[in-house]
């Protein structure tokens, strides 16, 4: 594909959450980092996606793109225009042209609205179109182009009568009738049964071409990602750890999150049921205290030292580790350790409050190897201090980015560069 | 297979009654489950395939008619007593849910309810021995020991259904029931939560049923799969036959319908499924099927022998007619 | 043409809960809606119905006309009047009876519906014109109006009814006094009003609480519409659902508010017929057993009060979709393939 001219340009945006202290304003206010710091671009007429777990932001920063939440920090450019920092009100009429398809066709439809109702509002809040006669023909022509015809057969009907594929190209067909340039679609599949959804992406392409869309399509499903994106992000816990073409993503992952995120997914072939899977430990952690380092690294099946090893990772290896010990080796070791509240855990060391420091500081060092991560390894001291063990950790500095193969990987096992 | 098998299904009927009439979800179902086997069912929604796992269990809706019989290790399992039904529920069957969360009392500790699972079926039971048990099987699911006198909410989505797996185990029930286990959770916990339930299968020889809409995660756990259509199994086999050599128009074009990432081309089913309170006469699928002759529509087809131990039905096949001679499964 | 089939359709959408309704449901509207017609008839045609005026005690021989209508200083001057009789037992002529005061029960009962029933209309459009627009407007915007609001339903609803109307009632009855005629009904329905303005409000904003976190709400705002044509497009519709219920079980409590504001004196004054006033009155009547004085504008209470209970109920029934979808325990029509004589198990609770 020809380079084309960027229409949207996004740079170190940021959507940042903030949950209230407790109860009289008491308590320390907590901040949800959704977006954290996000840079990239989107070309005319390309299908960009944006791919991760519930949890990576990627909702969000399609939902801060259009404005439907607030960005807290960095840019948004539409057309050389400026996104961040508009007034609901100032951004009111560019809305017929930044589109959004949401993920749920039961939900996002108003029922109590017609087809027609609810498909020609935005003609008339936009002033489209004027008399009623005018917005039903329009509506007509719209869902005939959406595949659903004749057109006078939905046009009366409620979200209810009819089913849940129908009712996403009702979506489709309302969100494309006020002629937008850039549409966010938000897993518009992921919620469709799996006979009819090749139907409606094949719609979605469609009328990509004969209408000159741009789509930024979010999903957690790299699947349906491979086969309709030109570029695309991988996303974890609001930044973007590797993105490119598409293709190149796919065929040679360089991130180890990106690998996994492709080993995971279910082949529906038998015969490959026993290949090879890196998959990578627990789940997505809270974005209220991201990890240090590298954000993914607690969970990476690659992860060496210096990819901002940190107190709790200690923590959460013991435990691993005692769900698969005997009984009595357990309790002498938690007697040892002390129970999760008995550490105080930092960013940089744990104090173990214990009452044989140097015991278990034996223990840790024997430990080591038989750990599922390399934590030991990446402490630099384990001191004994007023009665307590402390174990230090290194720098972790957070992967910056870097060209590998095409496309930009942010990990330090293509050589450790700090973010900037 | 010459085992016995732990649960046999024959004939289910599920019908709900609504005011255009019953409906009948789940129509004339049959089927074996030998311990240590897992069986896929697969459909689209409103198939019919959770009201046949709730079927198994006896955990409808009030007012729900069942009929047929779910036979298990020689028990009868419908119209039995309110006790004899409890007492299955836990020891003989595990059902596992897909939002675990609304299953978990949230005011109680995880090994608490361990303790009140394992006492209502064995009373003689200890407090001390239950927890016991419970960081035990907890343990074997991932969950750390230190963990168990926490709450549910202190845990997350894939932890959850960690729990909801060990809970479902700790009494060593023979069949495990599982209602699209994984469709509130990301891939990656996904692929972990399957490779739990496979380790379990194994290690403890329990019969799997896996309920789930998604081809790719049957082709990755299960044995044996049956493919339902508007209230029946339209397809039933091994799963490397099925998915290699599939038989009935349905599995063919649902498989075609897989975007997985070798996909190269898209394709989907025209049309939608029956309405169910009023099935088209004939074979239910055939509006939508592009083999379909004029026997289709009128001609019920069953289930016939398409190839060593696989069965479909569908008139394309001798012996589906149901004019035709009688078909064990 | 597009048109007719369009409005064709919105009221086959409107009527489709009705439809799919339990028996029962609908069984208990109609009964409850036949009563609540009737008092409705009695209100509205009052004057045709009742044999006397409300505060008629005497007739002009040989008709049932009220002297007062013509000329009452011409009785027993050019008109031959006679009273009516006192304290008299239902009989013929008098079905329900006659008070102490010479007034017929049963024009009392026939007028009081009216008052009853102009109160309830009246006190209606103030607590819901005031409790819905608040409640969805707080429910929408939040913050810390929501709170302030909130907080000051909250005070109202916690107050017992009866003394928040008779407190109410003296206020504007203070107020209003000389300036306007007979303030009466106007006091009673504000006071009336007043006491449901709350419960309007909480249904309303906790609903629109929910309803706001909708996709669909967020995909109007998509769209680009305004918050107002949000909230009255989008919002509403989904939240008024309810409000018909509140509204018939309010309009029942409604008739048992007044009927304590006139039996403690506060609600419209005598000799206006209002059932709770004509009990009060009624009262040292039932001591001499003179019991048909109290019986029945006792008893028009408490029907009136049934019926509207009963629409409540049902109506509650068929609007919310859960009781309407999990529990359907009503008539299902009859299919082939389920009378082949199978042998099923029902399930129960």
């Amino acid at each position: 594909m020809s380079e084309r001219e960027p229409v949207l340009e996004v740079s170190g945006l940021e959507t940042h959450f903030h949950l209230g202290g407790g109860l009289l304003g008491r308590g320390e206010e907590q901040v949800v980092r959704a977006v954290d710091g996000v840079t990239f671009d989107i070309r005319e007429g390309e299908i960009f996606g944006l791919v991760g777990e519930s949890g990576s932001g990627k909702t969000t920063l399609g939902r801060t793109i259009l404005g439907l939440v607030p960005a807290t920090g960095g840019s948004i450019r539409w057309k050389g225009r400026e996104l961040v920092g508009l007034t609901e009100k100032e951004f009111r009429p560019l809305r017929r042209r930044l589109g959004m398809i949401f993920q749920d066709p039961n939900a996002s439809l108003n029922p109590a609205m017609t087809v027609a109702q609810g498909v020609g509002h935005p003609l008339r809040i936009h002033g489209i179109t004027q008399t009623r006669a005018e917005t039903r023909a329009r509506v007509a022509e719209m869902l005939e182009r959406c595949g659903l015809a004749p057109a006078e057969r939905y046009l009366d009907v409620y979200p209810e009568d009819i089913s849940g594929g129908q009712k996403q190209r009702v979506v489709i067909a309302r969100t494309l009738i006020t002629g937008p340039e850039l549409v966010v679609a938000d897993e518009p599949v992921a919620a469709l049964d799996m006979s009819i959804r090749a139907k409606v992406l094949e719609l979605m392409m469609d009328l990509k071409d004969e209408l000159g869309l741009t789509y930024l399509y979010i999903t957690h499903d790299l699947a349906s990602g491979r086969f309709v994106c030109d570029r695309m992000a991988i996303m974890y816990l609001g930044q973007m750890v590797e993105w490119g073409e598409a293709r190149a993503i796919y065929d040679d992952p360089q991130h180890p999150y990106t690998a996994s995120l492709l080993d995971a997914i279910p082949l529906p072939d038998p015969s490959r049921r026993d290949r090879d899977k890196q998959l990578p430990r627990g789940e997505i952690p809270d974005a209220l205290s991201p990890p240090r380092g590298c954000r993914f690294h607690p969970r990476c099946p690659r992860a060496f030292e210096p990819c901002g090893w940190e107190g709790r990772d200690l923590i959460d290896a013991l435990e691993d580790r005692w769900t698969r010990i005997d009984e009595a080796t357990f309790e002498r070791e938690l007697g040892l350790v002390g129970d999760r509240t008995a550490a105080v855990v930092a960013d940089d060391h744990v104090r173990f409050r214990t009452d044989d420091p140097h015991a278990l500081r034996q223990l840790l060092t024997e430990l080591g190897p038989s750990l599922p991560t390399v934590v030991i390894d990446a402490t630099t001291s384990m001191e004994a201090d007023a009665g307590d063990l402390v174990v230090r950790f290194g720098a972790g500095p957070a992967p910056g980015d870097q060209v590998v193969a095409g496309r930009t990987v942010a990990c330090h096992l293509h050589g450790v560069v700090e973010r900037s | 297979m010459s085992t016995v098998p732990a649960l046999s299904v024959s004939d289910l009927t599920v019908d709900y009654a609504t005011p255009k009439g019953y409906l009948r979800a789940v129509d004339g179902v049959a089927f074996d489950l030998h311990p240590g086997e897992s069986l896929g069912l697969v459909g689209e929604s409103g198939c019919g395939k959770s009201s046949l796992g709730r079927a198994l269990m006896q955990l409808l809706p009030q007012g729900a008619l069942v009929g047929g019989s779910v036979n298990l290790a020689g028990d009868e399992l419908i119209g039995a007593s309110d006790a004899r039904l409890r007492k299955a529920r836990g020891e003989d069957l595990a059902l596992v849910f897909q939002e675990p969360m609304t299953r978990l009392d949230p005011l109680m500790k995880v090994s608490d309810h361990f303790v009140e699972a394992i006492r209502a079926h064995r009373p003689e039971t200890s407090k001390d021995e239950a927890r016991h048990m419970a960081r035990e099987v907890l343990a074997q699911m991932g969950i750390p020991p230190t963990r168990a006198n926490n709450y549910p909410h202190e845990f997350s989505g894939g932890m959850r259904q960690r729990i909801m797996l060990a809970l479902g185990i700790v009494l060593k029930p023979q069949v495990i029931i599982a209602d699209e286990p994984t469709t509130a959770l990301d891939v990656i916990v996904e692929a972990q939560i399957l490779d739990l339930l496979d380790r379990l299968r194994s290690d403890h020889n329990v019969g799997l049923i896996l309920i789930t809409h998604n081809l790719g995660i049957v082709a990755e756990t299960c044995d044996r799969v049956a493919v339902m259509y508007a209230g029946r199994i339209v397809e039933i086999g091994p799963v490397v036959d099925v998915f290699a050599r599939p038989k009935h128009p349905y599995t063919q074009g649902l498989l075609r319908s897989v975007i997985s990432v070798d996909t190269t081309e898209l394709s989907s089913i025209d049309g939608s499924p029956p309405d169910l309170t009023a099935p088209p006469r004939g074979c239910r699928f055939a509006p939508r099927c592009d083999q379909a002759f004029e026997d289709c529509h009128s001609v019920d087809p069953m289930l016939a022998q398409v190839a060593l131990d696989q069965h479909a039905a569908c008139l394309l096949y001798p012996g589906a007619d149901r004019r035709g001679a009688e078909v064990g499964v | 043409m597009a048109e007719t089939s369009a409005r064709r359709a919105r009221v086959q959408h409107a009527l489709k809960p009705w439809r799919q309704a339990n028996p029962m449901a609908r069984r208990l509207v109609v009964v409850g809606l036949i009563i609540t017609l009737a008092f409705a008839l009695m209100a509205i045609f009052a004057d045709a119905i009742a044999p006397y005026g409300q505060d008629q005690y005497r007739y002009i021989v040989g008709t049932t006309t009220d002297p007062a209508t013509i000329d009452a200083a011409a009785c027993g001057d050019t008109l031959d009047c006679e009273q009516l009789p006192r304290r008299i037992e239902p009989s013929e002529g008098y079905p329900f009876g006659t008070t102490s005061a010479r007034f017929d029960v049963l024009s009392r009962i026939v007028h009081g519906a009216r008052v009853a029933f102009a109160v309830v209309a009246l006190a209606t459009v103030l607590s819901m014109g005031i409790g819905v627009p608040l409640g969805l407007y707080s429910g929408y915007r939040g913050g810390r109006l929501d709170r302030v609001l909130v907080m000051s339903m909250d005070a109202i609803y916690a107050f017992p009814p009866l003394i928040l109307a008779i407190l109410v009632a003296f206020v504007l009855k203070q107020a209003l006094e000389g300036r306007i005629e007979e303030p009466g009904v106007f006091v009673a329905s504000v006071a009336v009003g007043v006491v449901y303005i709350p419960q309007y409000f909480r249904v309303i904003r906790n609903h629109t609480l929910s309803v706001k976190e909708e996709p669909f709400v967020e995909a109007a705002r998509s769209l680009g519409a305004k918050p107002r044509t949000i909230v009255w497009r989008y919002v509403f519709f989904n939240v008024t659902s309810s409000v018909p219920v509140i509204f018939t079980l309010n309009a029942a409590d409604a008739v048992l508010t007044l009927a304590g504001l006139g039996f403690l004196g506060f609600g419209v004054q005598y000799p206006r017929a209002e059932w709770g006033l004509d009990v009060a009155r009624a009262l040292p009547d039932v001591v001499s057993g003179f019991w048909w004085t109290a019986f029945f504008p006792g008893m028009a209470i408490m029907i009136l009060v049934t019926g509207l209970t009963l629409v409540g109920e049902g109506l509650n029934d068929i609007v919310n979709p859960l009781l309407r979808v999990k529990g359907y325990r009503g008539r299902v029509p009859k299919r082939k393939a389920t009378d082949d004589g199978a042998d099923v198990t029902e399930v129960k609770a």
